[in-house]
């Protein structure tokens, strides 16, 4: 019996201007394997399914257990995890494409420092006063952790601003991974010294209001963050904030 | 003065908890990674961090946490750094928690704590099943900070080729390869940290990350940074086996109460649920009552390793066992190590409440790593080092949820110790040679680049990954150790013929990638070789030709050089530091 294999379609482009062209690869399957161990083994041996000798592919990756958010992709159209794609979980021929939202560096790697400047403009930190001892922090009860844990999951993957419909040049959105940090710094007891700093960040254009409620961040969020219900609580109050800056004049 | 300038290198937990100490102080930093630093290996440490705040009326002390730490680490760690860290590490934790880590509460509000190995205390503080990910992203918040002020740049996707060091031999910066445009560029500096993390890519398949390649750290060896303690390698007993790496299944797994076993019979292929507790071998808690479960790394892994390969009780003869949590309740689970069961379900398929998980070992941690001073300098003046590069506080074997503790106080004590040393400086002679190393480095490049050869750098890795698993992890003996050495020499000879497949001048990962292998196979003769030099068996370093520790010859910091001949690096042994506790015997099957 010949050995049972794997197909992969894969797109690729060597650089952000260049074109983009699809690649087929043939891969002798094996128990246990996901998206990133069959990447390892195009790099091992790079040749396509029709034998012609190819590069490696490019692709950010790094813990390989879904928590360091680095290995996104399009996998047959749908943004998730390329570690916690298992092979035998994929309709074949398994197709891997980049995030199509971010600017391409190449292949399968996208360029997603958006979020983190995103993260910097609505100041997602404590503002502690130093790091010398200053005691114990603020008492925090389990009810209120077990809110605030699930938050403070987020990958950074922008699985989220991936599947968004108004994560686009047009609105500027932020997005829902920063929108919930939003909401989890200001349920924080310190944190929350920046709450009117922070929804300001998120009442003019590309703020809270592009939202358009697909739901989609939710369903795509690898972690089962509550995107929609931080998204309602922060809307909420940034309108609350509206109001007060309104009447302050 | 000028204000002091500082690059660390690394942007995992010491790196960062560097850089904040730094930015605090008025420094200037420049900080490199691979990856945007929230993608740091720290992300993957699960169980939680140590400190001695004896909130649970156990009479926990840190001279307690001190003494298990230098027993636990076969009393091999310089004693003053470790006893200062555990000193440190209650108040260390309160800072993390006004940073806002979520940590795990008490009905009444206050951090909650559970045991780990190798202690009778609960005093890891952890934060679900996920506390290096949330300590990691509690610092990267506070340097976001520090970054919005401007007292910090960011250089992500920028990887550290070599120090510059000037005709006195005092390191004056970095040159560094940008991973998307391929350029190459020097950066001048008072003082450089690295804080580059693990080994565990030289080992092939490990529970590191794919960064952890000890590139870096081999970079500066070859440049004449001594290397310590190179052969103390820690593997987990609890991963999960993958195609593409070993997933780590935390200690805390077993510090809630999991328990490892096999069915007493070889061949018993029934359905774990189906078999009888009588007919099953807690071999752990039988051979180590005291400590049960929870007996250190080094001790659980080999029992693993006897219970398949000396007694044949492999699970359906493989090389597994169990981990069971299955008697434990759906909700205290999910609230305690809710993050790694979901793992184990995703990675595996199977629902680890239900039925129970299978584990082996798989290579984790190194102990060893760059030598540094009390104040985490180098042998080469200028370059400091904390967090996992180096060697410090974890002697020959490294107790669960001391990592986090000991990332953070080497980067608190590096940054401002590199601070200091900054300002008494004296003034850079001309360019302090950045032009020589950029050429050297421009060189290698380009010697790479135009290699002709038939060597593909991902097939010479694996072969360095099975030799090193193979000879130079649980048990090991000095055929197989010289095997692997050899092994090394034809890989090192054969990288003189890689050909790249990738030519290109453009995010070139194969690039990158072969410049770090051959960085690993030099640094891995330094665990190999080292190894073999140690005849005795000491925490995770086990020869079953030399069972005993040996204190009279080997009570001692290993201490690798490089040289460039094709011997390997030169070794040489200092005294340890065992000035607050007398070495005594290490044993787990009694209270000590």
């Amino acid at each position: 019996m010949a050995n049972r294999t794997v197909q992969f379609e894969i797109k690729r482009q060597a650089s952000p201007d260049g074109p983009a062209v699809w690649e087929r690869f043939e891969l002798e399957w094996r128990p246990g394997m996901n998206v990133i161990s069959a990447m390892m083994e195009i790099a091992a041996n790079p040749v396509t399914a029709d034998g012609r000798p190819t590069t490696p592919i490019t692709y950010d990756s790094n813990c390989l257990e879904e928590i360091c958010g680095s290995c996104a992709m399009r996998i047959n159209g749908k943004a998730r995890m390329a570690c916690s794609s298992l092979v035998d979980n994929l309709e074949q021929p398994i197709r891997l494409e980049p995030l199509s939202k971010f600017p391409l560096v190449r292949d399968l790697q996208v360029d997603r420092s958006v979020l983190f400047k995103n993260l910097m403009r609505v100041k997602a930190w404590v503002p502690v006063d130093g790091t010398y001892d200053l005691g114990s922090g603020p008492r925090v009860y389990p009810q209120q952790q077990e809110v605030n844990y699930p938050l403070s999951n987020c990958i950074s993957c922008t699985c989220c601003m991936e599947v968004c419909p108004q994560f686009n040049e047009q609105t500027g959105f932020v997005g829902a991974a920063t929108i919930a940090q939003v909401r989890l710094f200001n349920n924080h007891p310190t944190g929350k010294v920046l709450k009117e700093d922070r929804l300001r960040a998120l009442a003019g254009d590309g703020g809270i209001q592009e939202c358009g409620y697909a739901q989609n961040c939710v369903k795509a969020c690898p972690k089962q963050i509550p995107l929609t219900n931080a998204i309602a609580d922060v809307g909420r109050d940034v309108i609350g904030q509206k109001v007060k800056d309104w009447l302050r004049g | 003065m000028a204000t002091p300038r500082i690059i660390v290198v690394g942007g995992g937990l010491a790196g960062l908890a560097a850089v904040i100490k730094i930015a605090e102080a008025g420094g200037s930093v420049d900080l490199f990674s691979i990856v945007p630093v929230k993608r740091s290996h720290s992300v993957c440490a699960q169980g939680g961090i140590n400190a001695a705040k004896n909130l649970k009326g156990e009479g926990d002390t840190t001279w307690q946490h001190f003494d298990d730490t230098i027993y636990g680490g076969d009393f091999l760690a310089n004693q003053t750094p470790v006893k200062a860290m555990c000193e440190a590490a209650p108040a260390i934790i309160d800072l993390l928690d006004r940073m806002g880590v979520p940590f795990n509460r008490t009905p009444e509000g206050l951090l909650d704590f559970r045991r780990f190995g190798g202690t009778l205390y609960n005093r890891t503080a952890f934060a679900g099943a996920t506390t290096g990910q949330q300590l990691l992203y509690a610092l990267d918040e506070q340097v976001r900070r520090y970054e919005a002020e401007g007292k910090v740049k960011k250089y992500e996707g920028w990887e550290f080729l070599s120090a510059i060091i000037d005709s006195k031999g005092v390191a004056r910066g970095i040159t560094a390869l940008d991973l998307r445009s391929m350029e190459l560029r020097a950066f001048a500096a008072d003082a450089i940290i690295l804080a580059t993390g693990g080994i565990g890519a030289i080992f092939g398949k490990s529970t590191n990350s794919v960064v952890c390649t000890g590139s870096a750290q081999s970079a500066v060896f070859q440049q004449g940074v001594y290397y310590a303690n190179g052969e103390f390698i820690q593997v987990h007993p609890t991963s999960i086996p993958g195609e593409d790496k070993l997933r780590l299944m935390s200690e805390s797994a077993r510090g809630e109460g999991g328990r490892v076993w096999v069915p007493r019979k070889a061949g018993d292929n029934r359905p774990a649920k189906q078999i009888p507790e009588s007919e099953r071998f807690y071999f752990l808690e039988e051979w180590y009552p005291k400590y049960g479960n929870l007996v250190p790394r080094d001790v659980a892994t080999r029992a693993i390793h006897k219970v398949v390969y000396e007694l044949g009780l492999g699970l359906d003869g493989q090389a597994m066992v169990y981990l069971d949590l299955t008697h434990i309740d759906r909700e205290t689970l999910d609230r305690k190590l809710g993050g790694i069961l979901e793992i184990y379900e995703k990675f595996v398929g199977v629902d680890p409440h239900v039925e129970p998980m299978k584990i082996f070992p798989g290579m984790h941690y190194t102990m060893g790593g760059l030598w540094v001073d009390f104040d985490q300098m180098t042998s080469v003046p200028g370059i400091f080092a904390a967090g996992e590069c180096e060697y410090q506080y974890h002697g020959a074997n490294r107790l669960g949820a001391n990592s986090l503790v000991s990332c953070i106080f080497g980067g608190f004590h590096a940054g401002p110790n590199a601070m200091q040393y900054a300002k008494s400086l004296p003034a850079v002679e001309g360019d302090g040679g950045a032009a020589a190393e950029l050429a050297r480095q421009a060189e290698i490049n380009k010697k790479l680049m135009n290699n002709e050869g038939s060597e593909n750098p991902f097939r010479l890795w694996r072969e360095l990954g099975q030799t090193m698993t193979e000879h130079a992890t649980v048990i090991r003996q000095n055929k197989g150790l010289e095997k692997a050495d050899a092994k090394i020499v034809e890989l090192l000879d054969r990288f003189k013929r890689v050909n790249l497949s990738d030519k290109s001048q453009w995010a070139n990962t194969s690039f990158a990638f072969a410049r770090q292998l051959k960085n690993m196979l030099e640094l891995s003769r330094t665990i190999t070789q080292g190894a073999i030099l140690r005849d005795e068996s000491r925490g995770a370093h086990y020869k079953p030709d030399y069972p005993e520790r040996n204190d009279e010859k080997f009570l001692k910091t290993t201490k690798a050089s490089f040289t460039g001949t094709c011997e390997g690096p030169r070794f040489e042994y200092e005294d340890v530091d065992t000035q607050y506790i007398t070495p005594r015997a290490r044993r787990y099957d009694a209270a000590k």
